[in-house]
């Protein structure tokens, strides 16, 4: 039909009234892995929702598995696992029984589900807990869980709202390492992610939302070339020893964030020497990320959300 | 804005219900101690010691006047508390029915399931008095059995109104309206503690349009041996409330969900 596992055109969602999708586009290949990143209130998890048919469109087409959403949304959720932003697990049921009943709901039974059950408690290494009650779990083995059971139904799309936000870097780090499994098992990645450095180990592919809009969208490393120059001076100090250092011509190559100066350049050589040996100045250099991207093109005012 | 369409019955109902019974199951002793407990206290606190000063009403001894008015209430009181407050806990706070939607699972069958898992519980509740009003000799009669199916549908009818509070509602307080205005006064009014017929002429017509006093009107004949009249109109009144309240239920649920 379409080499498209997702395909989404025009999308708009308004509230009371007030748009916060204003037409966006979205074309997910079927295998790997695609990023959707964006600030607080970017309006990613409202496009989630939608391509999950729990929202409907105001707006647009949408086709997920080669069906249209909301027209055969039920259906198409047989073949989607969901980690939600807010784990949403059954407080009133053990570990295992959260799996089971859970099971239950894409009508899955008997023989083959325990050990699935098995293999996925395994998978999230929550098998010691198999008969713990939700509310005895910290928040990274609770996150696990959710993942385990958005696996219950062998998804061929998961779709991950912000997986490892509120999370230790070891379980995030484990996080990423089952998430590269799924990935290589042929499993369809969706995820929103505000963790540049997620994006980076995971996608490849993204899409930089803002204010309901994408502001651009490719592979991590052509992101960061298309928008920005491949290495970075980071100047701090006090701001009185900084005029001295930059001249007229570095003004479009600077940014200023409180006593923070981000250099971009691509001979860093020169900007170095002029600030190496002041005694009240430090400097870190490091090649350019997507973080840079992003705070480029999503501003570095704060949201308030 | 609202999504006025019938609801669709779909095989997920029973996922939902089926969830909410293994729930049960789990809380399965002070679940029974509450269904058991609270209907004992009532029959042999109020029934044997005020049936003493009453004797007969109706032609019926207190104690069976009241156990026959209450297998009625219970399941009124039960449907209607899981409606509130359970249905309640799992949409907000516990959002169950958030997880719930990321499975095939739809609005429509988690408003279905939930009606009938609030109508089992109030038939869990008034098979207990049933058999708690055995026990104590207070109903002797086979045909009492029918009164099992009557709780159901009486369960229904109040799960219906309390699903579609629940939907509305912005925090659990907001129930003691509903409690206060609405059930209480059923409780107290339709007949379970004295017949309907000793109010005043105005105050019998308001009763009618109450759907406790049809429950009753059926429900108690059939618990002590007599013969119920006027069946089909009692079942149409309850009927129509239970399908009518699970369609507004239903409307009200998805603008609560679908946004
Ligand atoms: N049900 C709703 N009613 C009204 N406004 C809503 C609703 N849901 C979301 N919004 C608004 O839509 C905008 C986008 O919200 P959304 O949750 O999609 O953002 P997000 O990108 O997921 O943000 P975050 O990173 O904080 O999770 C926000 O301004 C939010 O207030
Ligand atoms: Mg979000």
């Amino acid at each position: 039909m379409n080499n498209f596992i997702i395909k989404a055109e025009n999308l708009k969602k308004s509230f009371n009234g007030e748009f916060v999708v204003k037409g966006v586009d979205l074309q997910v290949p079927f295998g790997g892995c695609f990023g959707l990143l964006g600030p607080n209130g970017a309006g990613k998890t409202t496009t989630l929702r939608m391509i999950l048919g729990q929202s409907p469109l105001s707006e647009g087409n949408l086709e997920v598995l080669g069906m249209d959403v909301p027209t055969h949304a039920s259906h198409i959720r047989r073949d989607i696992g969901v980690v939600p932003q807010l784990d949403n697990l059954d407080p009133d049921f053990t570990v295992m029984e959260n799996l089971k009943v859970y099971a239950g709901f894409f009508n899955l039974r008997g023989g083959g589900l325990q050990e699935r059950i098995g293999e996925l408690l395994k998978f999230v290494e929550l098998t010691e807990k198999a008969n713990v009650r939700i509310n005895q779990l910290s928040g990274g083995m609770k996150r696990r869980l959710s993942i385990a059971r958005a696996l219950v139904n062998n998804p061929r799309l998961l779709v991950l709202d912000e997986p490892t936000t509120g999370l230790d870097p070891q379980v995030r780090h484990m996080i990423w390492g089952r998430l590269r499994e799924l990935k290589q098992s042929g499993t369809t990645l969706l995820l929103t992610t505000h963790f540049m450095e997620e994006a980076e180990r995971l996608c490849d592919d993204i899409v930089i939302m803002d204010h309901g809009v994408i502001l651009s969208k490719g592979h991590p490393k052509q992101l960061i070339k298309q928008h920005v120059e491949p290495e970075v001076v980071e100047i701090h100090g006090e701001m009185d020893a900084l005029p001295g250092i930059l001249t007229e011509h570095d003004i479009h190559r600077v940014e200023i964030v409180g006593e923070t100066i981000y250099y971009f350049t691509n001979a860093p050589d020169e900007i170095i020497r002029r600030v190496e040996n002041k005694p009240d100045v430090h400097y870190l250099h490091r090649p350019a990320n997507l973080e840079d991207v992003f705070l480029r093109l999503t501003g570095r005012e704060l949201r308030e959300i | 804005m609202l999504d006025w369409r019938l609801p669709r019955m779909r095989h997920g109902m029973i996922h939902v219900w089926r969830r909410n019974l293994l729930v049960w199951r789990k809380l399965l002793v002070p679940s029974l101690l509450l269904n058991f407990g609270e209907p004992f206290l009532y029959l042999l606190g109020l029934g044997l010691g005020l049936g003493r000063f009453v004797g007969e009403l109706g032609g019926l001894p207190y104690l069976t006047f009241l156990a026959s008015g209450l297998i009625a209430s219970s399941s009124m009181n039960t449907a209607t508390f899981e409606g509130l407050f359970s249905v309640y806990t799992r949409m907000v706070p516990q959002q169950t029915y958030e997880g719930m939607l990321a499975t095939p699972l739809e609005v429509d069958d988690i408003v279905a399931g939930e009606m009938l898992w609030c109508a089992t519980k109030g038939l869990f509740s008034s098979s207990a008095i049933l058999l708690v009003s055995f026990l104590l000799g207070a109903i002797s009669h086979w045909q009492a059995l029918l009164c099992i199916p009557l709780s159901f549908l009486t369960g229904l009818c109040f799960a219906g109104p309390a699903i579609m509070v629940a939907s509305f509602s912005r925090s659990y307080d907001f129930f003691n309206y509903y409690v206060t205005l609405v059930l209480t006064p059923m409780f107290i009014f339709c007949g379970v503690f004295y017949p309907v017929t000793t109010l005043p002429d105005f105050a019998q017509s308001l009763v009618q349009l109450l759907p406790l006093s049809h429950a009753i009107a059926v429900i108690r004949p059939l618990a002590t041996g007599q013969e119920p009249t006027q069946v089909i109109a009692h079942l149409s009144v309850l009927l129509a409330f239970a399908l009518v309240s699970f369609y507004w239920a239903t409307v009200l649920v998805r603008r609560r969900l679908v946004q």
